[in-house]
C-alpha cells in the first residue's frame, strides 16, 4: 500500500468525518429460556479508533458487532451511530454508511473486482465517474495494479487479494464507521500478518471508527485501540486499551483469555524509546583518552562507545584499550544496534540471540541515543506493573 | 384414436409423383424427398416451433413465479415439488383427452399439457440454483445495504443462471419431443407429418430427423445464450 496514494481530502472522496458508537446496555436474546447472546453490552467507541471485540466462541462478539448494521436486531437496549439510534434508520440505507467486511469475504462471484468494489457507490446514486475514479483510487490504496485486476473475477484473485478486495469494498463510499467480522481470519499467517499492517497503515489515513472482531488475543492487542473482551454469555468482562488490558486484568478470566505470557506481549507493545536508556560515554577517535577514562568511572555501563564524526557508533571499546594518551581509531568490538521505533519485545531478542549484554539504541539518522540492557527491560517490566496497580481499572 | 389416426392419415394420402418403385416400397427416397422438402419445414416445423416456444416461456414463468413463492414461504417448497411431479407423470395423449372437455381440441390444449411437463424441471433447476448461492455473498450483500429485492436480482438470480440455464436447455428438448404428440390434441405440428404416413420410410425419418435438428439447435442455442451471460463461470485462477 503506498500511503502517498491514499488520502486525498480533495479527491474524488473527501473521507467523512468518522462516527462516534456508543453501545447502551446492548442486548440480544434469542431464547428466553437460555442465557443471552448479548447481556446489555455498554461501551463507548470514540470516533477513528479501532475496538476490538474478543472472546471465545459463545461470547456474542460477532453477534455484538451485527447488532450495529441491524443484521440482527436487538432485544432490547440502544446502539448510537453519532448520537442516533439505529433503530431509527431503516437497515439497508444504514448498512449503506456502515462498511463491512467478513471473514468469507463474500465478494459477489458474477461480477469483476472494479464491480464489487462499485458496489456501495452504485447503491447510493453515485456518477459513474466518479464510482470509476473511486475504484482506481481504492486499487492503488490496496497495492493492486488497476490496468490488470480491475476486469478479473473473484476466482482469479488469490487469498490474499480477495480479502484486499473485500476491505477496499468495505470502504468504497467512505463510511464513517466499519464492522470488520475476522476479517483476517482465513488466509495463512504471513499473509495476515501483512494485511494487518497494511490495515494499520490505511486506517492512520483514514481513520474510520472500526469495530472489529478477532478470538484471537494477540490479533485484538496488535489491531486495538481499546479492546472489549467478552466472556460467555454475552458480558463484558473488560473494556480498555490493550497495555491496560496487559498490565491490569480486570479478573482471572481476562487474566487467562490474554495468557500467561501477558508480560511478553506487552513488551511488543512498547517502542524502545519509551525505556529510559543507559547512558555510555560516546569518545571519538584521537580525543584525550583521560577524559574518556573519567567519564568512564561515572557511567553505567563499563565500556565506552567509540563514535564517527557524525555520532554514529562504530564499536566498543574496553577500558584497556583506552590506557594511552588518545583514543584509538579503533576497531573496537562490534555493536549491536537497535532502531529507537523497535518493540521491546524484537529488542530483547536480539539481545538474546546475539548473546550480548548491551545493545545500541539509534535514531532514525544511525546516531547514538543510549544502551539497552536485559536489566533495563525488566526494571521497565517492574515500574509498567507498579504503575498499572495504582492506575484506575476501566 | 383410430379417427383421429384416420383423419391425420388424409392429409398425405397423396405422396404425389417420385421415383415410383421407391415411393412404392415405402422405402428411404432421397428425390423424393428433395422435391416434397416443404412438407417438412413448411407449416408442420412452424408449428412445432410455436408449440415449443410458447409452452417453454409459460412454463418458466409459473416455475418462476413457484420458486419466489417458495423461497418466502419455505413450507410451499416441498407440496409445490410435489404436485409439478405428479403433473409430469401424466402420460400426455391421456393428459390431452382429459382437457378435452375444458379446452377442446387445438393448440390451448397441447399447450397446456406440454407447459404442465416443464414445470418440474424449471422449478426445482431454479430452486437448486438460488440454493447453492453462497452465503457469504448473500450476508456480504445484505450487510452492504442491497434490499431482499435487489439482492435476488442482482446478485442471487445471476448467480443462478447456469442451474436454470441448464433447467431450460433439458425443457426445451423435452418439450420438442413430446410435442410430436400434439397433434393428438389437435395442434398439428411435426408429429402430425410423421403420423400421417407412418409406414413411409422416408416421411417418418424425414419428419423426425427435423424434430432432432430442431432440439439440437434449440440446445445450442440456450448454451450459447448460457456462455454468453456468464462469462465469470470460464474465469479460471491464474
Amino acid at each position: 500500500m503506498t500511503a502517498s496514494a491514499t488520502a486525498h481530502p480533495e479527491g474524488p472522496s473527501a473521507f467523512p468525518q468518522a462516527a462516534a458508537l456508543s453501545f447502551r446496555e446492548a442486548t440480544k436474546v434469542y431464547d428466553p429460556a437460555a442465557e443471552p447472546a448479548v447481556d446489555r453490552l455498554s461501551l463507548e467507541v470514540p470516533a477513528g479508533e479501532i475496538c476490538v471485540l474478543v472472546g471465545p466462541s459463545g461470547s456474542g462478539k460477532t453477534t455484538a458487532m451485527r447488532l450495529v448494521n441491524r443484521m440482527i436486531e436487538l432485544t432490547s437496549g440502544d446502539i448510537l451511530l453519532d448520537g442516533v439510534s439505529v433503530r431509527e434508520r431503516e437497515p439497508a440505507e444504514l448498512r449503506r454508511h456502515i462498511g463491512y467486511a467478513i471473514q468469507q469475504i463474500g465478494l459477489f462471484p458474477h461480477r469483476t473486482v472494479a464491480e464489487n468494489i462499485a458496489t456501495v457507490p452504485r447503491l447510493l446514486g453515485w456518477p459513474e465517474d466518479r464510482i470509476r475514479a473511486r475504484v482506481e483510487e481504492l486499487l492503488a490504496i490496496i497495492d493492486l495494479d488497476p490496468e490488470e485486476m480491475r476486469h478479473r473475477y473473484p476466482a482469479q484473485l488469490s487469498g490474499g487479494q480477495r480479502q484486499r478486495v473485500g476491505v477496499a469494498r468495505a470502504i468504497a463510499a467512505d463510511p464513517p464507521l466499519l464492522l470488520m467480522d475476522e476479517p483476517f481470519g482465513a488466509i495463512d499467517p504471513i499473509t495476515r500478518e501483512r494485511l494487518q499492517n497494511e490495515f494499520l497503515r490505511l486506517q492512520r489515513e483514514i481513520r474510520k471508527t472500526v469495530v472489529f472482531v478477532t478470538h484471537d488475543i494477540d490479533e485484538a492487542i496488535k489491531m486495538g485501540d481499546r479492546i472489549a473482551v467478552l466472556r460467555a454469555g454475552g458480558v463484558l468482562a473488560q473494556y480498555a486499551p490493550p497495555e491496560q488490558l496487559l498490565l491490569a486484568p480486570a479478573d482471572d478470566f481476562v487474566a487467562d483469555f490474554v495468557g500467561a505470557d501477558r508480560g511478553l506481549k506487552r513488551l511488543a507493545l512498547e517502542r524502545v524509546r519509551d525505556v529510559r536508556l543507559w547512558h555510555a560515554p560516546a569518545v571519538r577517535a584521537g580525543a584525550p583518552a583521560a577524559a574518556a577514562r573519567d567519564e568512564l568511572e561515572r557511567a553505567e555501563v563499563g565500556y565506552a562507545l567509540l563514535v564517527d564524526d557524525a555520532g554514529r557508533p562504530r564499536g566498543w571499546l574496553a577500558p584497556a584499550d583506552l590506557g594511552g594518551d588518545a583514543v584509538p581509531a579503533g576497531p573496537g568490538s562490534p555493536v549491536l544496534l537497535i532502531d529507537r521505533a523497535d518493540t521491546v519485545r524484537d529488542a530483547l531478542s536480539r539481545l538474546l540471540q546475539e548473546e550480548v549484554a548491551y545493545g545500541v539504541v539509534v535514531d532514525d539518522d544511525g546516531v547514538l541515543d543510549g544502551v539497552l540492557s536485559i536489566e533495563l527491560i525488566e526494571d521497565f517490566l517492574r515500574a509498567e506493573g507498579r504503575r498499572a496497580a495504582e492506575a484506575p481499572v476501566r | 384414436m383410430t379417427a383421429i389416426l384416420a383423419q391425420a392419415e388424409g392429409f398425405f394420402r397423396d405422396r404425389g409423383t417420385g421415383d415410383g418403385s421407391c415411393v412404392e416400397r415405402n422405402g428411404f427416397c432421397p428425390s423424393w424427398i428433395a422435391d416434397n422438402l416443404d412438407r417438412y419445414v413448411g407449416r408442420p416445423l412452424l408449428e412445432h416451433v410455436e408449440l415449443v416456444v410458447v409452452s417453454v416461456t409459460a412454463g418458466f414463468a409459473i416455475a418462476f413465479a413457484l420458486a419466489l413463492l417458495a423461497r418466502r414461504r419455505r413450507w410451499l417448497a416441498a407440496p409445490i415439488g410435489q404436485v409439478t411431479a405428479v403433473l409430469y407423470t401424466i402420460p400426455s395423449i391421456a393428459a390431452f383427452f382429459l382437457l378435452l372437455p375444458f379446452t377442446g381440441r387445438g393448440f390451448l390444449t397441447a399447450v397446456i399439457a406440454l407447459t404442465a411437463y416443464t414445470l418440474v424441471i424449471l422449478f426445482r433447476n431454479i430452486m437448486t440454483g438460488l440454493d447453492n448461492v453462497p452465503a457469504e455473498a448473500r450476508d456480504a450483500g445484505l450487510g452492504m445495504g442491497l434490499t431482499p429485492r435487489q439482492l435476488l436480482w442482482r446478485v442471487e438470480l445471476p448467480l443462478a443462471v447456469p442451474e436454470i440455464m441448464a433447467g431450460l436447455r433439458i425443457a426445451t428438448t423435452t418439450t420438442v419431443g413430446l410435442a410430436t404428440l400434439a397433434f393428438f390434441a389437435g395442434a398439428g405440428g411435426l408429429g402430425e407429418t410423421i403420423y400421417a404416413d407412418l409406414r413411409f420410410k422416408s416421411n417418418v425419418v424425414m419428419a423426425g430427423g427435423v424434430a432432432v435438428l430442431l432440439a439440437v439447435l434449440a440446445d445450442a442455442l440456450l448454451l450459447g445464450i448460457q456462455r454468453l451471460s456468464t462469462p465469470w463461470t470460464r474465469a479460471v485462477a491464474r
